[in-house]
């Protein structure tokens, strides 16, 4: 059994905030789902499933769904794969309407990491001494900057990739988000602006790294039957994968994601590849996430990355492979940290013709997204989602 | 001085491994049924799920597989992944080095260091 053609997107929707100290994290939950279902034309009562991950306040989804008063609720889910949640979420929730066990399912995101003044990518934390790898690990303090810098390191070492490479990825990302009037950075840079900009974590600068905002998004996934009913234009989910990757019993391994299986799984279910896509959401907490994704999905060989991304490759109406049209997270957004929601928006978007027109992909007919949730050096989650307009 | 680091809680399960390691050894764990080595320590081998695990003190030598300076940092400091002559990956810190010299591949020699409120851990110094 797939899900194959069993579930449609028919609700996106990004809150506009970029900063939010005045509104409570459920709030913003509650903001996101309202403005998913206004976009798909249907309502609260129409929800009968809810699926978030641990953004949202509360033991699992349970906190939530009274907040909002979902009343019908009769599928709930809670995995918790960082920020590439979202993205095997709306496998599951197309997993659930394929079995019957729910028509409409809501996903929300949201947080406030901007209005609590995190440092999010460079403070260490205190971890759980209840997780097996804290006490082992916690006091060499492995944060998320460093934590992706390793495999930047290591990338450079086996395959030549280079700084300037990385930072096409960037510059790519910030020509979309000059269209972007929500995007938190707007500003066009250049490969010498990133290369430029101060060393965070060797080799990552400071422009090599996403963005840390407040906001949120949300989904609404549901049934051929219903969809069809709606007035919005069919966004069909075609295939999925998920997958997690670790240490390996110390055989640690940083060449590779677990985007090599989550992505084999996705082409396998949809009958699609690479080159069918016309475009791609990929991961962006930094630089290097975007250049692993792409050599693990396919996109280009192995070490090869790096000439892939170069020379504007990444553009909308440049290049072969337009990415995060939106700004993504280098620029745009990463609410509550968690970039994985916004990659469907943006998919959705593209795929129904509605990303702002200056890089709308023409004819954008199937388009993947993909999410790298937790840290890529150590262990992570991985899902990819490929969705095709109807 | 040393970077001030989060103490480990050491967890029941890996009371020979931090006895030991109070002592000034470093354990890497050993399954005595498929053979091979894995980290970090846990009373089950993570290759083959078999319970008979014994701990084999390190040489304390290794290499860089890959690693981060943290510049900014209000202490700055340098993570790495190190592989041991043992021939486990380990997450841990360089220390006493110059941060723009180090190199992936490079021969690095176990060190320990202590951690107000908590077990000394090991930490690797180039070689």
């Amino acid at each position: 059994m797939s899900i194959k053609g069993k579930a449609y997107i028919v609700g996106a929707y990004e809150h506009p905030t970029r900063k939010a100290p005045d509104k409570s994290v459920a709030q913003l939950h509650a903001e996101c789902a309202a403005g998913a279902l206004k976009d798909a034309g249907l309502t609260k009562d129409d929800i009968d499933g809810y699926i978030c991950a641990g953004d949202a306040p509360g033991m699992g989804p349970i906190n939530m769904i009274d907040y909002m008063n979902l009343t019908k609720i009769r599928f709930m889910d809670s995995t918790d794969v960082g920020g590439s949640s979202y993205l095997l979420h709306v496998a599951h929730a197309a997993q659930a309407i394929a079995l019957g066990r729910a028509s409409v399912v809501l996903i929300t995101l949201a947080g406030r990491p901007r209005s609590e003044g995190q440092a999010t990518g460079t403070a260490p934390r205190a971890g759980n001494p209840l997780v097996p790898d804290t006490q082992f690990e916690q006091q060499y303090a492995a944060v998320t900057g460093n934590g992706y810098a390793m495999v930047a390191a290591r990338h450079m070492y086996e395959y030549g990739t280079t700084s300037e490479q990385l930072a096409w990825i960037k510059v790519a990302a910030s020509h979309h988000a000059q269209y972007n009037e929500h995007a938190m950075l707007r500003d066009v840079v250049t490969v010498e602006d990133v290369v430029n900009s101060p060393m965070v974590a060797t080799p990552l600068h400071r422009l090599d790294c996403c963005v840390i905002s407040d906001g949120g998004g949300a989904l609404i996934v549901t049934s051929p039957e219903i969809a069809k009913s709606l007035k919005r234009p069919l966004v069909k989910v075609i295939g999925a994968g998920e997958s997690p990757k670790g240490q390996l019993g110390g055989m640690v391994d940083l060449t590779y994601s677990g985007a090599v299986r989550s992505g084999a799984a996705a082409w396998a279910e949809s009958g699609v590849k690479p080159a069918d896509i016309k475009y791609a959401s990929i991961y962006d907490s930094f630089t290097i996430t975007v250049l692993m994704q792409l050599e693990d999905l396919g996109f280009c060989a192995r070490g090869q990355g790096g000439k892939f991304v170069s020379d504007g490759n990444l553009i909308s109406g440049v290049g072969k492979l337009p990415f995060n049209t939106d700004g993504g997270g280098l620029c745009n957004n990463h609410p509550a940290n968690r970039g994985g929601i916004t990659k469907v928006i943006e998919a959705v978007r593209q795929l129904r013709g509605e990303a702002h027109p200056k890089v709308q992909v023409p004819n954008c007919d199937i388009a993947l997204a993909h999410g790298t949730g937790g840290m890529l050096g150590t262990r992570h989650g991985s899902a990819t989602l490929i969705m095709e307009r109807e | 001085m040393a970077r001030k680091m989060f103490p480990s809680v050491p967890s029941a399960e890996n009371a020979a491994f931090w006895a030991a390691a109070e002592a000034g050894t470093l354990m890497v764990p050993k399954c005595k049924s498929c053979g091979k080595s894995h980290w970090y320590p846990r009373a089950l081998c993570p290759h083959c799920f078999s319970d008979d695990i014994e701990l084999i003190p390190s040489k304390g030598t290794g290499t860089i597989y890959s690693w981060s300076h943290m510049p900014r940092a209000p202490e700055p400091y340098t993570i790495a992944y190190v592989t041991l002559a043992e021939g486990v990956t380990v997450l841990t810190n360089i220390v006493d080095c110059d941060p723009k010299a180090l190199k992936i591949g490079q021969a690095v020699k176990l060190a320990w260091q202590k951690v107000e409120g908590g077990p000394q851990v090991w930490v690797y110094t180039p070689a």
